[in-house]
């Protein structure tokens, strides 16, 4: 049987597919058919590659060059000139930020891969998820085999030597609650996986799920192990079917190997687990309220004590991690601790997965160093704001977060820091914004989502959001008053001290931080009825410079609530009252006469 | 499939998969570029492609890549193959058929001695 000459990989992650990876691995194979080269060229398909932004995305070995935003009509392309006649598709591959010659292979030159640090995504869109055997070939297993001939404390000590936090955003130390659980008696322990990523623009968990699913089996089998438990959960959006497929294709498959179920590796050891679906309610990522759910309950957080660890799924002792914290623990185990705290930074060892999304060049996925700043983040891996603009905030940590201005770019990324800029880690995810945002209008969209999300059970988060929430569109529609910053603060405060759960008491966050940072906007909007981004529509409207209006008429005749009079070759005006804000006018008009003013 | 007990068991699925896998390593001894234009397709290169192939298969050579080219310009010669090893003169054969592709892996490939009755040219083009 010849072996593969070329091997293609081509990007299956959730961006790759929505961008057209489908057709264009259809495009693929027929192109394969058509030249004759099902000997000679292997496909595979693997989860995300990180750089979602410049999807689909497609790598052909040996010679490891990556193509970028794939047509149909470009992949037969591709195999005619470079599979057959070996001559690279220059204008597919990606640009260099760094030179003006494109970039073959990004892993050597592109400033978006050579910056990362892959621990917990560093199979994704290199193996192909549906096949154990590429897992296997990264060191896959061998951790949970090490771990099975270790005894469970010193596991647990290996995880605790690490320096691991969760990284689903409060950042407990992973080694301790490994510990704490391990030593609550009980005959029944079970370990759980959050899987329920709820934070607006965050997408790591589905990523790791769906490009390397064997990585959180492994490591929940090691954590049960460890702790003393035989069964799992992992409780998971039902949005994403994707990885829900993926994870149950991967159990199956370990099952067969004798890598997961009963009996692992002969070893005596069994472990088993089991996916629960959850219908998408943010709250849902808050731990207690996950377990209410996936008992079948209302998902409604409970009282802290008893935590998880003592009083967890069905009352039993459990042990909740979430996806990220899970696919660090093979490595950890498999190249020791010692390794991994050497990356990072004295209080947070290893990596953070972040999601970049928004104003930013490069958007997408990518595994940095913890202590790494957020201008190398911005401009180097993400490569700048586009359209020449300039940072004005990045929002993390989702909608219990905060939004950093650009004055604090060169703090160390680590949990404290953004804790003490009044933000959090959360999940990872960063949305960027420019200089055209609207900082009042963005508080008031994250506030308007944990309004939305709030699960009604304790006062201060139902009622007190929904009062600020109030304040916040009274402000945007210019009809702010003195003292309503004031209120908001205090509102905020009380929420944040009052709340049951860990989402009440954060979600006043993005309002406080704005405040604290954007003080000046807010007070723009409210004295002089001025929205300095030119975002929030009842304070701005449009005029049209009677200088360059040479009266074509193009404007009044694409304006679709008649607000635009005048005759032809006569200046043009734009009635405020009736113009709804919607913009049409400005992109027809060729003469630049009509602009967006704030007074 | 068997269940996995051991270290060794477990270590041998990995040394397959390896195996399988390793075509996607950019980190190579060497490679066989088949020079894969309408010329050398027209002359017997498809042959000469599936040759080199099964012959590194069959040796067990997995540090040398298989590359497909265009034509070269040596259209009364082909098939050619360019057999590029590390810290060696890039060598390109012409008139390669199947049997003569069993010589090259053996003699050029293996104990890095040029098949000079094939020799086109030695050096960079």
């Amino acid at each position: 049987m010849p072996v593969a000459t070329n091997t293609i990989l081509m990007c299956a992650g959730g961006g790759c597919i929505s961008a057209g990876e489908e057709s264009c691995l259809d495009a693929l194979n027929k192109a394969i058919d058509k030249y004759a080269l099902q000997d000679v060229v292997k496909v595979v398909e693997t989860g995300c590659m990180g750089m979602c932004d410049a999807g689909p995305l497609m790598v052909i070995y040996p010679e490891g060059v990556y193509y970028q935003k794939l047509t149909p009509a470009d992949v037969d392309g591709i195999v005619s000139e470079h599979i057959l006649k070996g001559r690279i598709v220059e204008e597919k591959l990606l640009d260099n930020p760094l030179s003006d010659v494109k970039t073959q292979n990004p892993y050597d030159d592109h400033p978006f891969f050579t910056r990362q640090v892959k621990i917990a995504t560093r199979n994704m869109g290199i193996i192909d998820p549906l096949k154990i055997e590429e897992y296997i070939a990264h060191d896959g297993y061998f951790a949970l085999q090490k771990a099975l001939s270790m005894t469970p404390d010193e596991v647990i000590a290996e995880v605790k030597a690490s320096g691991l936090r969760g990284r689903g955003g409060a950042g407990f130390p992973t080694g301790l609650k490994w510990e704490l659980t391990k030593k609550v008696p009980g005959d029944q322990k079970y370990v759980l996986c959050n899987a329920d990523e709820g934070d607006p623009g965050a997408f790591m968990d589905r990523s790791i799920l769906e490009g390397d699913p064997h990585s959180l089996l492994e490591a929940m089998a090691i954590a049960g192990y460890a702790i003393g438990a035989n069964k799992g959960y992992v409780y998971i959006r039902a949005e994403y079917p994707l990885a829900i497929e993926r994870l149950n294709e991967g159990i199956k498959q370990a099952k067969e190997l004798g890598l997961f179920g009963e009996n692992i590796m002969g070893s005596g050891f069994s472990f088993d687990l089991e996916i629960r679906m959850g219908a998408g309610a943010f709250v849902c990522g808050e731990e207690t309220a996950l377990i209410e759910s996936l008992e079948g309950k209302r998902g409604q957080p409970r009282n802290k004590p008893p935590f998880p660890a003592q009083k967890g799924v069905w009352g039993m002792p459990t042990l909740n991690n979430n996806v990220e914290t899970y696919a660090n623990i093979p490595p950890i185990l498999t190249k020791g601790s010692e390794w991994f705290s050497s990356i990072g930074t004295e209080e947070c060892k290893g990596t953070k997965v972040f999601c970049l999304s928004g104003k930013v060049k490069n958007t997408g996925l990518v595994e940095v160093p913890m202590g790494i700043s957020l201008r190398e983040v911005v401009y180097d891996i993400g490569g700048g704001i586009p359209g020449g603009k300039a940072f004005k905030a990045v929002q993390t940590g989702g909608p219990s977060g905060g939004c950093i201005p650009a004055d604090y770019l060169d703090t160390p990324i680590t949990y404290e820091n953004l804790k003490k800029l009044g933000t959090m880690m959360g999940s990872g995810g960063m949305v960027f914004m420019d200089e055209d945002t609207c900082m009042v209008d963005v508080a008031k969209y994250f506030l308007d989502f944990s309004v939305e999300e709030s699960c009604g059970k304790c006062l201060p988060c139902r009622e007190g959001n929904r009062v600020m929430l109030e304040i916040l569109e009274k402000i945007t529609s210019g009809e702010g008053e003195e003292g309503d910053l004031e209120m908001l603060e205090r509102l905020g405060k009380n929420i944040m001290d009052t709340s049951l759960c860990g989402l009440g008491q954060s979600s006043p966050q993005p309002v406080i931080s704005t405040l604290r940072y954007f003080r000046d906007e807010y007070e723009a909007h409210i004295r002089e009825k001025r929205c300095p981004a030119k975002v929030c529509k009842p304070l701005t409207r449009y005029i049209i410079d009677a200088e360059k209006c040479v009266g074509c008429t193009a404007c009044s005749r694409v304006c679709p609530v008649s607000a635009i009079e005048g005759a032809v070759k006569q200046v043009h005006e734009i009635d405020p009252e009736i113009c709804t804000r919607c913009g049409s006018c400005v992109q027809v008009c060729r003469f630049g006469a009509i602009s967006k003013v704030s007074p | 499939m068997a269940k996995i007990k051991s270290l060794d068991e477990l270590m041998k699925i990995k040394e397959q998969a390896v195996k399988d896998i390793q075509m996607r390593d950019t980190d190579k001894r060497g490679k066989i570029v088949v020079a894969m234009g309408t010329c050398g397709i027209a002359a017997g290169a498809k042959d000469t492609l599936q040759a080199v192939v099964a012959e590194l298969g069959k040796k067990g050579i997995e540090d040398v890549s298989v590359v497909q080219s265009g034509c070269m310009g040596l259209c009364d010669v082909e098939p050619t193959i360019e057999v590029v090893m590390e810290g060696q003169d890039p060598i390109i054969y012409g008139h390669v058929t199947p049997e003569q592709v069993v010589r090259i892996v053996d003699q050029h490939v293996q104990n890095g001695k040029v098949v000079s009755d094939l020799l086109v040219r030695k050096g960079e083009i």
